[in-house]
């Protein structure tokens, strides 16, 4: 049986002074395989991220990569190794858009003749023009096109794991759904182990072949997506019709989820006025 | 105006070699403290409880005068003292503040997000700063190199006072001669220097706040292109003599600086030895540290004040005997008092010299007995000191109807010519005494302690250029008060130049 890409084995992890976010907590990424992990803010879901690629180590049990325990890597090579994208994107403001796309290429020192043709062909992927975007900043950007840089600065090393936080959290829905559509083109080409938190159970579905959820620092619920639409858990049933969705562009695959569980809903959310993010912070 | 430009005009050689000193003593303690403000900064924005007590002492050492950090720094061996070196230090010390402050306002903006990415990208801490944090910080670190370099063109002119030169020379030299035209060709290219860094900085912080980067790279190219431009301009025009020079000094007043150039001429004059002249130091505590340090080699000194405010000894009126005390006081300190150069700077008591003449009034005894029916005016301070008023009166038996009128001293010379007041205390050697035709009476009992001026020397120097003695020597006894008079009278009321002065005294002595 080959290495799981991404396993937590026992985690618990609390900040200093406060309650523990994770409590025993197990989950295993298979190479490959997209994870959606959705759960209300705070329940743990960036954290889990952090532990990934060793911004944070846990208090307890372990987090393997790869088979190797974070506390093994070296923490520089590892976060090399494992592509990020965050919420609010983090471009540098300074760097212009090339510069962005080639910050890791540099860290790792490759030739400048070879980061070149690597940053063009990343903006192709990501639907920006090389000739078009290259030389533009990130304050001259939409939030939609800054969120495509994002995603392409962290696969500039071509990383075998991308882990994203809440990555279309702080978009408008047109934008969101078409970068859901660009993201499983992406990924269908790349096949990357990828592990998205979100608190938007649509995003979820749109996005993962499998979606864990997460409650009380421990996984409730981890299955395929149709499943977990189906489920019966109350816990599970509880946080899915807690929370928000977006409705499905006709171009995408109709999930289990607008059929079933939400037909009403879904509508009035779609309705909501653009830039407002939700009943939540943008933070989880 | 006019007299503005002509006298830049006909000191240009003297203001652009000021003008570079100064440029060089900004320039230079800027730089410092960046090298020095900046990694401070960088190493107290990650530790707040460093952060903190570093700034407040920072703000303390600004909120003291630099007058007074002058004065602390003079003991201090290597970085105190007189000359540029203490001049650049003070400055750094001032420049480290606003450096420091604004490297940590500037780190501690940078969003978390920013910095995190830079983190979960696999930057280390290095990188992290300098691909990210130092570039992101870099419009508000300039903002603080702009405030230091621009308090630094206004420091700097203090510098002056302990030798250090720059535009400050013409502003002390002004102060001292109550000349507003002085005071301003030092004030004006100053404030016009500052203008200048300000704007020049102010136009860098904003390109490279532009998040150009090519942009703020060719912004930080023609910055170092001009600073070190300037630099070297400056080095070129504040290119004075030459070391192993006998270094003159005097205090900062006219006739001190009529005094610095007076040994300072005979000396080049008679040996042939180059001079450096440290004239202007702000007062005797700082020339008898230059002369203890060997900062200057030489400079003129009044007995009573050696007496007094360099060795603390109770006063004394005997001339002699406080010469010879004296004397062996600077022996023992590695210091030679040479023979006194012939008049007295004390109190004088004055009267008009019509009154004088048609009197036949020749000492204090003689005025006394007109007292009864004179007004008297004097000084704040002559009224208040204990070798003053009170003391002088009991010794003549001073009788005025009327207590003195108390005023300012300038002001005392010219009411006792318009015949507001009949007698007043002024200074002997004081240009005005000719000018308004006053006279002095003599003090034949002897009321006032001796201030008699007399030049002062390292001792290794005259041993080393047995010359220079001889030089100093040939000028004891040739200045008596009214040469001295007519020279501070010429620089004082005249307006004359200082070296001409002293190069008509000296060709008319020879």
């Amino acid at each position: 049986m080959p290495v799981p890409a991404i396993e937590f084995r026992g985690v618990s992890f609390a900040r200093p002074g406060q309650a523990r976010v994770l409590d025993h907590f197990s989950l295993t990424v298979e190479s490959g395989d997209v994870l959606a992990l959705v759960g209300r803010s705070g329940a743990g879901k960036s954290t889990l991220l952090k532990l990934v690629n060793r911004l944070l180590l846990p208090d307890e049990g372990a987090v393997f990569v790869e088979g190797r325990d974070t506390r093994e890597w070296e923490p520089i090579r590892l976060r090399r190794s494992v592509g990020y994208v965050l919420q609010d994107v983090g471009l540098f403001p300074h760097m212009s858009v090339a510069d962005n796309v080639a910050v890791v290429p540099r860290l790792e020192r490759w030739a400048a003749d070879r980061i070149a043709p690597r940053v063009h062909e990343l903006l192709d992927l990501v639907g920006l023009p090389a000739p078009e975007f290259a030389a533009r900043w990130p304050d001259e950007l939409s939030g939609g096109q800054r969120q495509r840089v994002g995603v392409a600065r962290a696969l500039a090393v071509d990383p075998p794991v991308l882990l994203m936080d809440e990555p279309f959290g702080a978009l408008d829905p047109l934008t969101r759904a078409e970068l859901h559509g660009e993201f499983r083109r992406i990924q269908s080409r790349l096949r990357k182990t990828v592990i998205i938190v979100t608190h938007d159970m649509g995003e979820a579905f749109a996005l993962a072949d499998r979606v864990g959820v997460l409650e009380g620092g421990q996984l409730i619920a981890c299955d395929r997506a149709d499943v977990i639409a189906a489920s019966r858990e109350p816990l599970v049933r509880q946080l899915l019709d807690a929370l928000p969705a977006i409705p499905r562009s006709s171009t995408e695959t109709p999930l289990p989820f607008t059929d079933v569980s939400r037909p009403s809903t879904g509508v009035v959310q779609a309705f909501r006025p653009a830039g407002e993010g939700g009943p939540e912070g943008p933070h989880s | 105006m006019r007299h503005l430009f002509s006298f830049w005009i006909a000191h240009r050689t003297e203001l652009a070699s000021l003008f570079g000193q100064h440029v060089l003593l900004v320039a230079g303690s800027t730089l410092v403290a960046v090298a020095l403000g900046v990694p401070l900064g960088i190493f107290s924005a990650r530790r707040p409880r460093l952060a903190s007590p570093l700034i407040a002492v920072a703000s303390i050492v600004q909120t003291i005068p630099s007058l007074a950090m002058f004065g602390f720094l003079l003991p201090v061996p290597f970085i105190g003292g007189v000359g540029a070196r203490a001049a650049l230090v003070v400055l750094i010390l001032y420049g480290l503040l606003p450096i420091v402050r604004t490297t940590i306002a500037g780190l501690r903006g940078i969003d978390a997000s920013i910095r995190e990415a830079g983190v979960a990208m696999g930057m280390t801490p290095r990188e992290l700063l300098r691909q990210v944090e130092l570039p992101l910080a870099l419009p508000s670190i300039v903002a603080g190199v702009r405030v230091a370099a621009v308090v630094g063109v206004g420091s700097a002119t203090i510098a002056a006072a302990i030798g250090a030169g720059g535009l400050g020379e013409y502003i002390y030299r002004g102060l001292s001669m109550v000349d507003t035209t002085v005071i301003l060709a030092g004030a004006v290219p100053a404030a016009v220097l500052a203008l200048i860094v300000d704007a020049a900085l102010l136009w860098l912080e904003k390109q490279l706040s532009a998040r150009r980067r090519s942009g703020s790279r060719r912004a930080a190219v023609t910055v170092a292109a001009v600073v070190a431009a300037v630099v070297m301009l400056s080095s070129a025009a504040a290119a004075r003599k030459a070391s192993g020079a006998i270094v003159v000094g005097s205090k900062n007043f006219t006739e001190q600086l009529v005094l610095g150039e007076l040994l300072a001429q005979t000396i080049e004059r008679d040996t042939g030895l180059p001079v450096d002249r440290r004239l202007n130091l702000g007062g005797t505590l700082i020339c008898d540290r230059a002369l203890m340090t060997g900062d200057i080699d030489v400079y003129v000194e009044y007995t009573g004040t050696a007496l007094t405010a360099v060795f603390h000894q109770p006063v004394s009126s005997d001339s002699s005997a406080v010469f010879d005390t004296v004397r062996t006081l600077y022996a023992k300190t590695g210091r030679t008092l040479l023979p006194p150069l012939g008049f007295n700077n004390t109190f004088a008591i004055l009267v008009r010299g019509n009154d004088a003449r048609s009197r036949g009034l020749r000492t204090i005894d003689d005025a006394a007995r007109e007292s009864p029916h004179w007004r008297a005016g004097f000084g704040y301070e002559f009224v208040e000191r204990p070798d003053g008023y009170p003391g002088l009166a009991k010794t003549y038996g001073l009788r005025f109807p009327d207590p003195p009128r108390v005023m300012d001293l300038t002001l005392s010379y010219r009411a006792l010519a318009a015949g507001q007041v009949d007698l007043i205390a002024g200074d002997a050697t004081a240009g005005l005494i000719m000018g308004l035709d006053l006279f002095q009476l003599e003090d034949n009992r002897h009321y006032f302690p001796p201030y008699d001026a007399t030049a002062v020397a390292r001792a290794a120097t005259l041993l080393r250029y047995p010359q220079v003695r001889t030089a100093l020597e040939r000028l004891s006894g040739h200045v008596s008060a009214a040469d001295m008079r007519a020279m501070n009278y010429a620089a004082d009321v005249e307006h004359r130049d200082v070296p001409v002065i002293v190069r008509e005294f000296l060709a008319r002595t020879r």
